[in-house]
């Protein structure tokens, strides 16, 4: 874990083990981090939705819960941006394959919806082209107090 | 009756009424539990009609919404109904993309919903 913050940024890389619950050793910082630069409610609702969907995908269908794997994460929070990278240690997938859950066949899928979330919720999200680390970035749309 | 980690059941009627214990339901184990307390009043306590009062919950994550999918299903096959209410903004923005607010009947608040039973 590496931590390098200052008054204009917080930036923590972060190495977590596959498992269930993992996530939380990066989301309870964050979510702190966001309150402490004064991110609004609806943005800090936003941004955990998609940490939470990256971290879970990571572990569950990147790593696949293999304990010799790990998640790595990267996090900045500032005034106006905050950019996370979660990369796993799997084969990777191809982000543009994945099934449009609001179609009606799907519409009653129990899966399939966290990368839409993380989509819907954030500016940027971007796979790299294994598949295996995705960037997602929310810029501040309110202004600031 | 079953006892219950994640979820607090009382009657209103004809309804039972069910209220989240957790204010973010988000942890795999907790949701798994979650999803085995709710199957339950369907498959073991064989409810008809069933409100899920989400006031008071802040979160959810996409693994919660398929356990509420799975209910949902399990309730239609029982020939039950299923309504919910109490839904926060960030979580009632969460159903509209996905488009699950068309799958399940949200209403506003507790009466509305109990009234449309």
């Amino acid at each position: 874990m590496a931590n390098n913050s200052s008054a204009e940024s917080w930036q923590r890389a972060t190495v977590l083990p596959s498992e269930r619950g993992s996530s939380r050793l990066v989301t309870d910082d964050l979510l702190e981090q966001l309150g402490i630069f004064g991110w609004s409610q609806e943005d800090i609702f936003a941004i955990h939705l998609a940490a939470e969907e990256a971290l879970v995908n990571a572990a569950m269908h990147g790593n696949r819960f293999d304990p010799a794997k790990q998640v790595h994460v990267e996090c900045q929070v500032s005034n106006d941006l905050v950019r996370l990278v979660v990369t796993d240690e799997g084969e990777g997938f191809d982000s543009a394959n994945v099934p449009d859950c609001t179609l009606a066949e799907r519409l009653e899928s129990p899966n399939g919806r966290g990368v839409m979330l993380m989509r819907s919720f954030m500016t940027r999200v971007e796979y790299n082209p294994k598949g295996n680390s995705v960037i997602l970035e929310k810029k501040r749309e309110t202004a600031q107090p | 009756m079953a006892t219950h980690r994640r979820i607090d059941v009382s009657k209103t009627g004809d309804v039972s009424v069910v209220k989240f214990l957790d204010r973010k339901i988000l942890d795999e184990a907790a949701i798994q539990e979650l999803g085995s307390e709710l199957f339950g009043l369907v498959e073991i306590d064989n409810r008809k009609a069933i409100l899920l009062d989400f006031d008071g919950v802040e979160f959810l994550s996409s693994a919660a919404l398929g356990k509420l999918i799975t209910f949902d299903r399990k309730l239609k096959t029982a020939k039950g109904r299923l309504k919910m209410c109490g839904i926060s903004p960030g979580i009632l923005e969460v159903f509209q993309v996905t488009k699950l607010n068309k799958v399940f009947d949200i209403r506003t608040d507790l009466a509305e919903a109990l009234a449309a039973f």
